[in-house]
């Protein structure tokens, strides 16, 4: 297990102020709005039109590609339109507007999957929908289709380490005999033979529960992990549990390990159990402008505004001045509240303009507490310098791609510099230049073949 | 006596070894230089703002002396002066410059449109272009963080209430500003055309009304109005055929948003002094 050493981290103030709380199914919107690009990959297309009926666990949108998880309806109703329209990942797609009917009539193709081997495994897994619901949006098919004897231990990720979120923890509290169940089917049909769940300590009632369910098993072992964020960061959490390291641009299959949110693994689960697939989300939200805070179950496509006015709306005479879609370290602020829930979504947190206010960034005094809070152990610090320069080679030897975003360096800079958000900007500078390169060198391939052919032709003249 | 002697002596001496080693250095390691090379960088103005797809002015006068099919009108900031004494070197005959100028497609001041968001991350276009599309209501419009501005030699462009704005009496036409613009809105237009539509918006007439008071609209008056058949509406924007133009101005005076402008006749000139003797 963990060889003693840990990674860096910062501590933040957890504010979980929803700690305990059940998730409450949310009431039926008006409309739901699904858009075609919720996982990392290529975009689904819609199989229904204009005017069609869908049915709770439809599929409504599927596509070829590889890399992609299909869509199904989060609730019963007529499709009213299909228009293109900014989502809140900043990209225009195209979205499936559905007028709900209130009935939730079932769909008839939702029963359970026969699964007999492992291809029928990952088939069903695929055809569950899921994502990673951690919030990478990763297909789940393609985590889980693994070569045999490449992976041997699947590792459940329950760290919840970012503030004010709490549904995985309510999540386990109310469903961890069937996170394990998930756990051991998965583990059958991948031939695993060691199964970890990482929590970490301030969560110790959904710690004692995993414990008292798994007591006397040997095949699955909890693991407690420090409060220090980012304890449930893919890389964070294979090491603290393994000891492995992941590096820049492998996955973790090649390290022997696949992470599963606690989330995926209860939805997997129940679509194994009932043929349900993914259509809707457990979110917690928050904040200090919202009037009741509470963690809700969401179909997937509703509007934020309608999940914000069934958590009682924002408190009176308070003015919202930021939104997030998760967590505040990691987290993405949105200009407005009217785009749809997504599969990766797990929080929505308003606050009022004490917490919306960036403070004045002052100079870089080089004491080193964004290099001490890396777990990567980067230098943002250099970094930031070299994105200013411009400087891609000076990039690459500072190591930017394994840079994770999670926010510890900008987090703990006195001088408030953006640290984060330039770093970002300076893995999409190195992207481009690698981009460039591969084109030239394609380019420049292509040239030197047909001088060689030229070349042929003249020797055979 | 000898306290000063000596000191002396030596320091003649070895400065007597030195140059002869610097002579024989200067005549045996020599690197060869191509002196047609060296006289046309003489002729370039030196800027290195790599206008002409070279590197710089030295690559590209090593180019020119290299390689007798590249162009000698390549510099549009040295205009038909420099172009005219480059070839004078190379023995050609000299070529027309057509002289370039940047030119920001948006009018979308502070007072035209609003802004969608209170944006407090980096002050950068690239990187706020990758939020949403930028802070602007408008995402096509100039985002006002100066990327151009830091990307300009001449510091012909700045930001005015919102908007980037080329100096056209400075602008030299090198077309940096317009590499580095994230919206694509900076293009490089002959100097010669005075008159531009200041506006990108490829949004539906509806939607650009709500968003700016200075958007095209796509109503098609200038097209109507034009009696050389050199504007049309495409894309939901209207676009000026340079080669049918003949800046008569008249679909300026039409259109009901004024957003064509008429700029005054082009300046000469003032950065590249050339001497023309």
């Amino acid at each position: 297990m963990s060889s003693g050493k840990h990674l860096k981290g910062v501590h933040v103030n957890h504010c979980k102020n929803t700690a305990g709380v059940q998730i409450i199914p949310m009431a039926l919107p008006e409309k739901v709005y699904i858009p075609m690009s919720m996982h990392i990959g290529a975009p689904c297309k819609p199989l229904v039109a204009v005017g069609d009926h869908v049915k709770v666990g439809q599929l409504i949108a599927n596509c070829d590609a590889p890399v992609s998880a299909p869509i199904h309806s989060s609730v019963s109703g007529d499709v009213e339109a299909i228009e293109v329209f900014m989502t809140q990942n900043g990209r225009p797609d195209t979205n499936i507007i559905i007028k709900v009917d209130g009935k939730q009539e079932i769909a008839e193709t939702v029963k359970p999957p026969v699964i007999n081997s492992k291809e029928d495994f990952v088939k069903a897994v695929r055809d569950s929908g899921l994502v990673g619901l951690g919030g990478a949006s990763f297909p789940m098919s393609i985590k889980y289709n693994t070569k045999p004897g490449q992976v041997d231990t699947l590792i459940l990720n329950g760290a919840e380490c970012e503030p004010y979120i709490t549904v995985d923890h309510a999540a386990m509290l109310a469903h961890a005999q069937e996170m394990v169940d998930g756990m051991r089917t998965a583990m059958k049909w991948l031939g695993i033979a060691r199964g970890v769940i990482g929590i970490e300590s301030n969560k110790p009632d959904a710690i004692a529960k995993f414990k008292s369910i798994l007591s006397g098993a040997d095949d699955i072992k909890v693991c407690e992990l420090r409060q220090i964020y980012p304890q449930g960061a893919e890389r964070v959490i294979i090491y603290e549990t393994t000891g492995r390291h992941l590096i820049a641009g492998k996955l973790p299959a090649d390290v022997g390990c696949i992470v599963s949110n606690v989330t995926s693994m209860l939805k997997l689960q129940q679509f194994l159990a009932t043929g349900m697939p993914l259509v809707t989300k457990f979110l917690t939200v928050d904040g200090n402008a919202i009037a009741r805070p509470q963690n809700v179950e969401v179909p997937i496509g509703t509007m934020i505004c309608d999940l914000i006015e069934f958590c009682g709306g924002i408190k009176e005479g308070v003015e919202v001045k930021k939104i997030l879609l998760g967590g505040p370290m990691m987290g993405r602020a949105i200009p407005r509240d009217d785009f749809a829930i997504l599969k990766s979504n797990n929080a929505v947190l308003c606050f009022d303009g004490t917490f919306a206010q960036q403070n004045k960034e002052t100079a870089c005094i080089n004491c080193g507490r964004c290099v001490n809070g890396c777990p990567m152990n980067l230098m943002p610090a250099r970094l930031s310098r070299a994105y200013k320069d411009k400087n891609v080679d000076m990039l690459r030897e500072y190591n930017v791609m394994t840079c994770m975003d999670c926010g510890c360096c900008t987090y703990s800079c006195p001088a408030r510099k953006q640290l984060n958000f330039e770093i970002k900007q300076a893995k999409l500078l190195v992207m481009e230049d690698d981009k460039k390169k591969k084109a030239k060198a394609e380019a420049e391939a292509k040239a030197a073949e047909e001088a060689k052919a030229n070349e042929q032709k003249g020797e055979a003249k | 006596m000898s306290a000063f002697v000596t000191p002396v002596l030596l320091t003649v001496v070895v400065g007597l070894i030195a140059a002869v080693l610097l002579a024989v250095a200067a005549k045996f390691m020599a690197v060869p230089v191509d002196e047609t090379a060296v006289k046309i960088r003489e002729c370039l103005p030196g800027a290195n703002c790599g206008a002409c797809g070279f590197a710089g002015c030295d690559d590209y006068a090593a180019a020119l002396a290299k390689d007798p099919t590249i162009k000698t009108n390549l510099c549009v900031p040295g205009a038909d002066g420099v172009a005219a004494m480059v070839a004078g070197v190379l023995g050609q005959e000299a070529l027309d410059v057509i002289e370039m100028i940047a030119n920001v497609q948006c009018s979308g001041v502070c007072d035209a449109t609003k802004p969608e968001m209170d944006y407090q991350g980096l002050k950068t276009c690239s990187a706020v272009k990758s939020f949403f599309g930028g802070p602007g209501t408008c995402k096509y419009g100039c985002i006002g963080f100066g990327d151009c501005t830091r990307a300009c030699l001449y510091d012909a462009i700045s930001v005015c209430n919102g908007v980037a704005k080329v100096d056209r009496s400075i602008c030299a036409g090198c077309g940096a500003c317009a590499k580095v613009c994230p919206q694509g809105i900076i293009n490089l237009v002959p100097d010669v055309m005075r008159v531009h539509v200041e506006c990108s918006s490829k949004d539906k007439g509806k939607k650009v009304m709500d968003a700016c008071k200075a958007g095209c609209i796509g109503c098609k008056k200038c097209e109507n109005t034009c009696k050389f058949d050199a504007i049309h509406v495409e894309n939901n924007i209207a676009v000026i055929d340079y080669a049918k133009c003949k800046n008569c101005g008249m679909c300026a005076k039409e259109c009901p948003r004024h957003i064509i402008t008429v700029f005054p006749k082009p300046n000469v000139k003032p950065i590249v002094h050339v001497d023309e003797k």
